[in-house]
């Protein structure tokens, strides 16, 4: 209500400017006031305005900062972060002397030279030497400023050291799923085809394969003895149309029943080291954790359209984009306890943001990240659920829901492929 | 009818005397009008209702983002009950007004209305020539223009919504209407208005870089152009290698939206279903979009070099510093505008090593950029300055180029990119750099050339008060905002009310940004009276109203087709001669000889 009243303060406030300068224009016109005629007073006005503006501009400029620090994220929370504040802290100075440098010249030149009768201005029409020096200069500058840059960039987007822990950052519309590796230590292939109620991500297993082909037949069965029943009373175009879906279902059947035939392959050439066999004992889950002073590669992946994954006090972020998985390496280095005690805020979450815009609940796809000691991470982790639970597998579904993390996982891996616990080599 | 009977060569000047005061018809000379100066008031003016309808949108998003969840009448009026239930904005409506504001401002404000306007105004006047090379494509590349308006603006009208991906209208997004309903019919409008724009934008193009390459009168040689038409030729030609690719990534987009082609899509599992499109790469997009794109940027703001060069030789009555430096850097940023698109898909997945390249080529940018700027410093210095609104405008354009060109050092540097990228503190940053200096100099242009365009002034006083206001808010709304952009606040939020984080002090910059948002669309009031007032009601103007030496002010003030009544003018020297040693005048038009022993320069 009340900006409804300084909007309408202010409509009127013009209405009365604007009458007003109708009135002076009148009278103007009788003295012979002419539009193109700036008066000497009136240039001095504008020049005095011009330092005016310009001193309270620079004034407010840093007064801004200082008087709303609160909104700055706190100190950066990886070792990515705290090379990037770094580096900003030497840009905000190379900046600030350029920024307040050409802007007190030309707020002071502006104000200086206004127009007077009785002077003519100075003819300067060029100076190489001057041309030449902030030419020079900037780029002299500018190649400190690139080479300090790439070298922070090269730095954060280095490969990660072999054995680096992997976790996916899967997005959606509109929230986020994380899958931390198994026993094995690595992450499974997935298939966006497999994607079904009990298999968010799409992982492959032979299990998840044989599911979700019987749940296609199942809908194409429904389909066709839908279109088939009412075959009289349909009309064409709704008939039509089941039959689109009906052979865009048998194009799905086809093409995972392609999928196993290569997962077989790859398993017959591969053994135990096949990527489609790494996804069963991955883990699926809603929440964030990252083990502190660790290094950690996240692999950002997406269902549906581009989302960015926004780690701000991370200084980290990577889109992600269909159809491809973006990588993003980090090291957390202050756990989400220690940063309650720097804050001064018992209620701090890191936080992950959707940083793309990615349909009408993009503003409130969120979800905390813990950051916790190693130990603490690990014994997470153990907790979690498994994606296929050793009860699950056709054959030596044999061990109950009490068994050791150990023998789950085992269990698990001897049904699903052929023998041994999965080795640390990486397969194709 | 007349203009065909004009070619224009210097010799058919008196033909043309003879019959400019045929009587036209009211069709042929303000609708399907031919001559290039009420194009270019056709130009500005359907630029400035754009400019309202996109301000208005601001202020709309703006409320709902430092009041969240307030009911407000004035979305209500605008938006009605579908769109504001209750008066508060709906969040899909709140992407569609971000997405509608950007691509008014940026394809029909800033660069149908800003290069539009002064290509068509500026070009044969200052060159010297009858009219455009041809004045018939010159009318198409309005008709177009409009074309494209209308059909943006009615996507405002379908049932599912205006275009919601953002005005870079990224895939999947944009491509899926189960993904966001203004993916829908809002899209292809979308889609089909900016093929319709930039094919008027190519003719339009096509014709200017015609003109001032052969058109130009008996002594103007290309080192004698003024600022304005270098800028707006190199415009012209990054607009003609530039759109064409946009258009490529359009229809592209258009096939996978009806066609069911996947130049765009892989492996995309959305509303339950998983499509079929395999192979293509959102990513393609993202390169042919920023290859104009990028671009783009330079297309919105060399006229406004031009434009405030002009203005600030003229009004400081002093010779713009290092005129040819100042070419030499417009050179230099129109061919460095096609190598640096890639800065703006830093943290898309892009090969790092190609984002280090792309990191170079965009701050040797910078260099050129800063050249300019000390030239306007020293233009400046020891001038003896006339602050008529053009000229307050143009020092305005000067400090928020200064302010947006040097964030522009963060975003480039992709480390420093990952931190900001996508967060207010970019929205901050362009909107400084191209939204408003660019702004300021076509407001600048606007005063400066409205005695050239309707015979009239504009009331100087309460231009004034317009920059004043304009200034204090347009920094009032900018420099919060990029405050809010390094507290991490991302763009394109509808509300940060789940965000502990982004509470407190973070929404009162919120609040202080609204504010100034809504002074200065308030005070847009006083322009838009001032222009139209002043084109009925304003003073007459004189001849040459501030002492300028272009061509422009020796052509009669009364309109007439041809421009010149009798042959066209001469030129003799430069543009810039101004308090030049040894006059008696503080400047000396291009149209008068060099004296004996005079150099030229």
């Amino acid at each position: 209500m009340t900006t409804l009243l300084i909007i309408a303060v202010l409509v009127l406030g013009f209405m009365v400017v604007l009458r007003l300068s109708r009135v002076a224009e009148l009278t103007g016109a009788l003295r012979g006031h002419r539009e193109e005629v700036i008066s000497e007073q009136d240039n001095r006005t504008s020049g005095r305005l011009m330092w005016a503006f310009g001193a309270i501009y620079l004034i407010w400029f840093i007064w801004l900062p200082l008087e709303y620090h609160e909104v700055f994220l706190p100190q950066a929370a990886s070792t990515q972060g705290v090379w990037i504040d770094a580096m900003y802290t030497f840009n905000w100075w190379m900046l600030g002397i350029v920024f307040f440098g050409t802007n007190i010249a030309l707020f002071y030149f502006a104000g200086r030279y206004y127009h007077r009768d009785n002077r003519r201005a100075f003819w300067y029409p060029h100076n190489n030497k001057l041309e030449l020096l902030w030419t020079v200069v900037p780029s002299v500058v500018l190649v400190g400023v690139i080479i300090y840059g790439l070298s922070v960039w090269n730095k954060i987007t280095a490969a990660p050291a072999p054995g680096t822990m992997e976790v996916e950052i899967y997005s959606k519309q509109f929230d986020w799923t994380f899958r931390y590796p198994g026993k094995d230590g690595k992450l499974g292939a997935t298939d966006f085809r497999l994607i079904n109620a009990d298999n968010p991500l799409g992982i492959v297993t032979r299990n998840t394969i044989t599911n979700r082909l019987a749940e296609l037949h199942e809908e194409v069965d429904k389909a066709t003895a839908e279109r088939d029943a009412l075959a009289e009373v349909l009309p064409e175009d709704i008939k039509k149309k089941k039959s689109e879906e009906i052979a865009h279902l048998n194009r799905l059947i086809e093409r995972i029943m392609g999928l196993r035939t290569l997962m077989e392959q790859d398993v017959a050439t591969n053994g135990d080291n096949s990527t489609y066999l790494h996804g069963a004992d991955d883990k699926v889950t809603k929440e964030f954790h990252l083990p502190v002073n660790t290094d950690v590669e996240l692999i950002i992946r997406s269902q549906d359209v581009i989302h960015s994954a926004y780690l701000p006090h991370m200084r980290a972020q990577m889109n992600a984009v269909p159809g491809m998985a973006t990588r993003m390496h980090l090291v957390p280095t202050i756990t989400t306890d220690s940063m309650r005690t720097i804050t001064g805020n018992p209620d701090f979450e890191y936080i992950l943001l959707c940083n793309k815009v990615c349909g009408v609940s993009h503003y409130n796809m969120q979800s905390p990240l813990t950051v916790e000691t190693a130990g603490a991470f690990k014994v997470w982790t153990i907790m979690l659920t498994p994606f296929e639970k050793a009860g699950v597998p056709p054959v030596e579904a044999s061990s109950g829901g009490e068994a050791t993390l150990s023998d789950t996982v085992k269990t698990e891996i001897a049904g699903g492929a052929e023998a041994a616990a999965g080795t640390n080599n990486q397969s194709n | 009818m007349s203009a065909v009977a004009h070619p224009p060569v210097a010799d058919s000047g008196h033909a043309h005397a003879e019959h400019h005061h045929h009587k036209e018809s009211f069709i042929s000379k303000y609708v399907f009008s031919q001559d290039h100066k009420m194009i270019s008031k056709q130009f500005l003016i359907t630029a400035i209702i754009m400019a309202w309808v996109a301000m208005i949108m601001s202020l709309i998003f703006r409320l709902q983002i430092a009041f969240p969840g307030e009911s407000f009448a004035f979305t209500h009026f605008f938006l009605g009950d579908k769109w504001a239930p209750n008066g508060v904005l709906s969040s899909s409506m709140y992407l569609a007004l971000v997405t509608i504001h950007g691509t008014l401002m940026v394809f029909f404000v800033l660069t149908g209305g800003l290069s539009g306007t002064f290509s068509n105004l500026l070009i044969p006047l200052q060159i010297g020539a009858r009219d455009m090379a041809s004045g018939f494509i010159n009318m198409l590349s309005y008709w177009f223009f409009l074309a494209s308006s209308i059909m943006m603006l009615s996507s405002l009208f379908v049932e599912s919504g205006p275009a919601s991906a953002g005005w870079t209208v990224y895939p999947p997004l944009s491509v899926l209407p189960e993904a966001i309903p203004g993916s829908g019919a809002g899209m292809t409008l979308w889609l089909f208005s900016m093929v319709l724009f930039v094919a008027g934008s190519l003719m339009g193009s096509l014709n200017y870089i015609v003109t001032v390459l052969n058109l130009r009168t008996k002594g103007m040689r290309m080192t004698r152009l003024p600022l304005t038409i270098w800028a707006l030729l190199l415009t012209a030609i990054i607009g003609v290698l530039a759109f064409p690719v946009l258009v490529s990534a359009v229809l592209l987009l258009i096939m996978d939206r009806l066609l069911g082609t996947s130049f765009y899509l892989s492996e995309i599992h959305i509303a339950g279903e998983a499509l079929d499109n395999m192979g293509g790469s959102p990513i393609l997009y993202q390169h042919l979009f920023w290859f104009l794109g990028h671009p783009e940027v330079y297309i919105v703001i060399l006229p406004a070099f031009g434009i405030s060069s002009e203005v600030i030789s003229t009004m400081s009555r002093k010779p713009i510093f290092g005129y040819r430096a100042m070419i030499g850097s417009l050179m230099a940023i129109s061919f460095l505008s096609f190598l640096v698109w890639g800065h703006h898909m830093f943290v898309t997945g892009m090969n790092p090593f190609l984002g280090s390249v792309f990191v170079f080529t965009t701050l040797l940018i910078a260099i050129p950029s800063a050249v300019k700027v000390f030239n306007y410093l020293t233009t400046l210095w020891r001038g003896n300055i006339v602050f008529s609104p053009a000229m307050l405008f143009s020092v305005g354009m000067v400090s928020t180029f200064i302010a947006g060109g040097l964030t522009g050092i963060i975003v480039a540097n992709s480390a420093l990119d990952i931190q900001v990228h996508d967060t207010y503190f970019v929205v901050a940053h362009f909107h400084m750099v191209m939204g408003v200096s660019a702004i300021f100099a076509m407001m600048a242009g606007v005063y400066h050339w409205f005695p050239r365009m309707y015979g009239r002034m504009m009331n100087t006083k309460l231009g004034y008060l317009h920059f004043w206001v304009t200034l204090i808010s347009a920094y009032g709304v900018f420099i919060p905002m990029h405050y809010v952009g390094l507290a991490g606040g991302p763009r394109r939020y509808y509300e940060y009310t789940e965000f502990p984080m982004f509470q407190g002090h973070f929404m009162d910059l919120n609040v202080m940004i609204t504010l100034f948002a809504i002074l200065g669309g308030a005070v847009q009031i006083v322009f838009t009276y001032n222009f139209f007032h002043s084109i009925w009601r304003g003073q007459k103007a004189p001849q040459n109203p501030w002492r300028s030496n272009t061509l422009e002010w020796t052509a009669p003030v009364e309109h007439l087709h041809g421009n010149w009544p009798g042959p066209l003018p001469t030129v003799y020297r430069w543009p810039y001669d101004y308090s030049k040693p040894g006059k008696s005048e503080d400047y000396v038009p291009q149209t008068v000889p060099l004296e004996e022993g005079e150099e030229d320069h």
